[in-house]
């Protein structure tokens, strides 16, 4: 595999074209040494003889396609990618590998290209109940007192549609399926057509991957364009007024899930007081940017908007006053002993099986495995001004998971003190104005032709990893989105495996994953 | 005024406050949070919207699911009649009319377990199997208060003499819960104290509050008595809304019973209203201050009651 440092683009060229039984090895030799798998994805060579739909593929006939595999090693920084010829199939490395399972699955949905001896080999998104939907057949457990309980794809809340289907014996959840795919908008194709040459309506879509992560999407898009063209790492001002979305992004989320977090358990006064905080992060990007989500913030090569010294001191002031009532609602919940005492042992993974399914983010951290591309794929070189190191948890359930997100809201809250410090004391001169325009404008041009680049950006959900590939006129033949979602519902439904059903909810909150930025 | 006459008025000052106790409830949660809350009044808005909504009734049911409101309610109201609110005895009261009381109770609570299993859904058949089985566990706390009282009133000879019914009746809810006990424990035998700690641990288990069920969560999977009712609609539900605040009213009086010292009819009666809406507040401050409890602790909890009401047995009987 071609190896390459993590904010390089390469050239496709480059890349070694291996068969399917050579990628699959490189991939499970790779893993075994400390690699994880980004993204496996496939890849159209424009031009080539159309290969028949395979089985779970629909009628139609696609444009030939073969696998491409991006890897990442965290400790050293290092990506590395490698790609096969156009395919039909492909041994299936999901028994060995779980956390390719989903990929091969949506390779097979998307492509046709059949993953030989994928377990469970079902589509990933189209919806059951849509017309020409594959059949669906659930896992099962036999047994005369083993009971099936379906919840959704309709929920009790104000919330996404996901459809749940557990076996259970007595209380006891003895397997959890969980399928989705009712939001599937066909994100990847429109975004693929799009992003090569309208990169601003392209940024506008990847905003709406996953809305409670718009900052992070668009900042991925935008990097990802950046590195395709190569351009100098951008300036401070840029960075950090980059960070400060993200970070307050994080804050919110990370807040209203403290707060979801003790409503589940029954919690009322973090649960009441959360709600209230949220919405004054949230309204701290509204300033920075006018709106609550930081749609409009990003633009390819810099951002859409600035901060006077005024604005940063105001901004400052009334994330303080958030940042203490947040930091006083989460002690009030964590020294309520009742809550402590419900959070502990709900729905623990352990170490190994987040490794194993490639799990990111917080799930992961509260597992022990130091997974944050703020650390590992760093976006710039300004100074960390939080932790010196991704904060983790140990136990790997509800509480660890908690615990971790209260830390991290520490840690951005400072991050977020620093920039608007730096921010208030360097304001922007006519010059600076004038390059970073000049900046934004050469990066809305052309890509370089037949180029891979990946952008991993630390969502506050998890790592959000956008691999693009341009084809030789230099538009997108690939454009893979990984949300931190796509990865992680399957370390929901093993958290659940031999846990309480009543325990679900308290669980799925503590996860807080998205249905559309799984579904695109 | 006759005895009778005053127990009707009281039973029906009972009836028409009980809806007002959830409202208690839920303003004083809404206050330490920080929130204005729903109006106190909510639950009789709620109930007045229900009565005149039509209805609408699964297939999949029979007539089981239909009588089943009904049911509840009804034996919610017998039980209630049972209990005297202001020391003045029930016309209707027997030696053992606790005994019907409870199982009163326990009928509603079958009723709408039927109904729930009647409705095919597997979230209600888990809520029917959750309730079950919790109010199997509560039994036992229940029966060994009442068997302290009694013991202590067959003890004492105090329910005979004072409501000047025969000897069988000192083991009716009007002899055990007129007052008497609040004066002895007043008189120097604070073990007494430990039958309304027990009344109200079974209070919250037994009308579905934190920590033994989330009254307001809207995630079917982790209720216990909510999730029962989902399939309820328009009258019924109103009679299942009504019942259920008759039955918190039940259980608010039996606490309210023993703290209450005996006092003329009308004080009486009105000290222990107060005292029925305090112990609204007092629901209140502990759904605000804890967390629900994880569902398989659940029993330990209610042991914990039934362990509280030997303890006080043991100690009213080792005087």
């Amino acid at each position: 595999m071609h190896s390459f440092e993590y904010r390089q683009a390469v050239a496709l060229d480059a890349l070694p074209v291996l068969d399917a039984a050579g990628l699959c090895g490189h991939i499970l030799d790779a893993v075994s040494s400390g690699w994880r798998v980004l993204a496996l994805f496939a890849l159209p060579e424009p031009g080539r003889a159309a290969t028949a739909a395979g089985e779970c593929g629909g009628p139609e006939r696609r444009p030939g396609a073969g696998l491409c595999c991006v890897l990442a090693h965290d400790a050293e920084r290092r990506l590395a990618a490698a790609r096969t010829a156009p395919l039909a199939a492909f041994p299936s490395l999901a028994e060995a590998c779980p956390q390719v399972q989903l990929f091969e699955r949506e390779i097979c949905e998307e492509w046709g290209i059949l993953p030989e001896g994928h377990p469970w080999l079902k589509p990933v998104r189209r919806s059951p109940d849509a017309p020409g939907g594959a059949a669906r057949e659930f896992y099962r457990v036999d047994g005369g007192e083993v009971h099936e309980v379906a919840v959704g794809p309709v929920h009790a809340g104000i919330i996404e549609p996901g459809h749940f289907r557990f076996q259970c014996y007595g209380e006891n959840v003895l397997h959890l399926e969980i399928a989705l795919g009712y939001q599937h908008r066909g994100l990847e194709r429109l975004l693929r057509a799009r992003a090569g040459g309208d990169p601003r309506a392209a940024l506008r879509l990847a905003e709406c991957a996953a809305g409670d992560s718009s900052v992070a999407h668009a900042t991925a898009l935008c990097v990802l364009r950046e590195r395709l063209l190569g351009l100098e790492e951008l300036d401070p001002r840029t960075q950090r007024l980059r960070r400060v979305g993200l970070e307050l992004e994080r804050l919110a989320n990370h807040c209203g899930d403290l707060g979801a977090i003790a409503g589940d358990t029954g919690f009322l006064p973090t649960s009441s007081w959360n709600g209230r905080i949220r919405g004054d992060f949230l309204n701290l990007t509204a300033a920075l940017c006018g709106n609550r989500f930081g749609r409009g913030l990003l633009l390819p090569g810099g951002v859409a908007w600035g901060l006077s010294p005024e604005e940063c001191a105001d901004i400052l002031a009334r994330l303080t006053a958030a940042g203490r009532d947040a930091a006083g609602s989460a002690e009030v919940m964590f020294g309520a002993a009742s809550v402590g005492q419900r959070m502990r042992g709900t729905g623990a993974l352990s170490a190994e099986t987040a490794c194993a399914l490639g799990l990111v983010g917080v799930a992961a951290r509260a597992c022990g495995l130091e997974r944050d591309a703020r650390f590992h794929a760093p976006l710039s070189e300004l100074p960390l001004a939080g932790a010196d190191a991704p904060r983790t948890g140990r136990s790997g359930d509800v509480f660890a998971r908690a615990l971790v997100r209260r830390a991290e809201m520490a840690d951005s809250l400072a991050l977020v003190a620093d920039d608007l410090g730096w921010l208030a004391e360097h304001p922007e001169s006519v010059a600076e104005r004038e390059a970073a325009l000049a900046r934004t404008m050469a990066a809305s041009g052309p890509l370089p032709g037949r180029r891979l680049a990946v952008a991993q950006v630390e969502g506050w959900r998890g790592e959000i990893c956008h691999v693009g590939v341009t084809g030789p006129d230099g538009e997108f033949l690939a454009l893979k989105l990984v949300d931190p979602s796509f990865r992680n519902w399957a370390g929901l439904a093993l958290a659940m495996r031999g846990g309480q059903i009543s325990d679900f909810p308290l669980c799925n909150k503590s996860f807080d994953l998205s249905y559309c930025g799984h579904d695109l | 005024m006759s005895a009778p006459t005053a127990f009707l008025l009281q039973l029906a000052l009972a009836l028409v406050l009980a809806p007002l106790l959830p409202g208690i409830i839920n303003r004083v949660k809404a206050m330490v949070a920080g929130r204005h809350g729903k109006p106190l009044l909510q639950t009789y808005y709620d109930l007045a919207r229900l009565l005149g909504k039509g209805e609408v009734i699964s297939r999949t049911t029979t007539w089981t699911f239909a009588a089943a409101p009904g049911v509840s309610l009804a034996a919610a109201l017998c039980a209630l009649a049972l209990l005297p609110l202001g020391g003045v005895p029930s016309p209707l009261a027997f030696g053992g009319d606790f005994l019907l009381a409870a199982y009163l109770l326990g009928m509603g609570r079958f009723a709408v377990m039927l109904a729930a299993l009647d409705t095919g859904s597997s979230f209600e058949g888990m809520g029917a199997s959750r309730e079950a089985a919790f109010s199997a566990l509560g039994e036992p706390a229940l029966f060994l208060a009442f068997l302290t009282l009694t013991s202590l009133s067959l003890d004492l000879g105090r329910g005979v003499a004072d409501a000047g019914l025969d000897v069988r009746a000192a083991f009716s809810l009007s002899a055990l819960f007129n007052g008497d006990m609040a004066a002895f424990w007043q008189a120097g035998r604070p073990e007494l104290l430990l039958a309304p700690a027990v009344f109200f641990a079974l209070l919250l288990a037994e009308n579905c509050r934190i920590p033994v069920d989330d009254p307001t969560t809207h995630l079917e999977l982790t209720m216990i008595h909510e999730v029962m009712v989902l399939d309820h609609s328009g009258p019924n539900l109103a009679m299942i809304v009504y019942g259920a605040a008759l039955k918190l009213w039940f259980f608010a009086a039996l606490v309210a019973g023993l703290l209450v010292p005996p006092l003329p009819l009308w004080e009486h009666a009105a000290l222990s209203v107060l005292a029925v809406l305090g112990i609204g507040v007092a629901v209140g401050v502990v759904e605000s201050a804890m967390a629900r409890l994880r569902l398989t602790r659940v029993p330990h909890f209610l042991g914990v009651a039934a362990a509280l009401a030997a303890l006080a047995l043991i100690l009213t009987q080792a005087r």
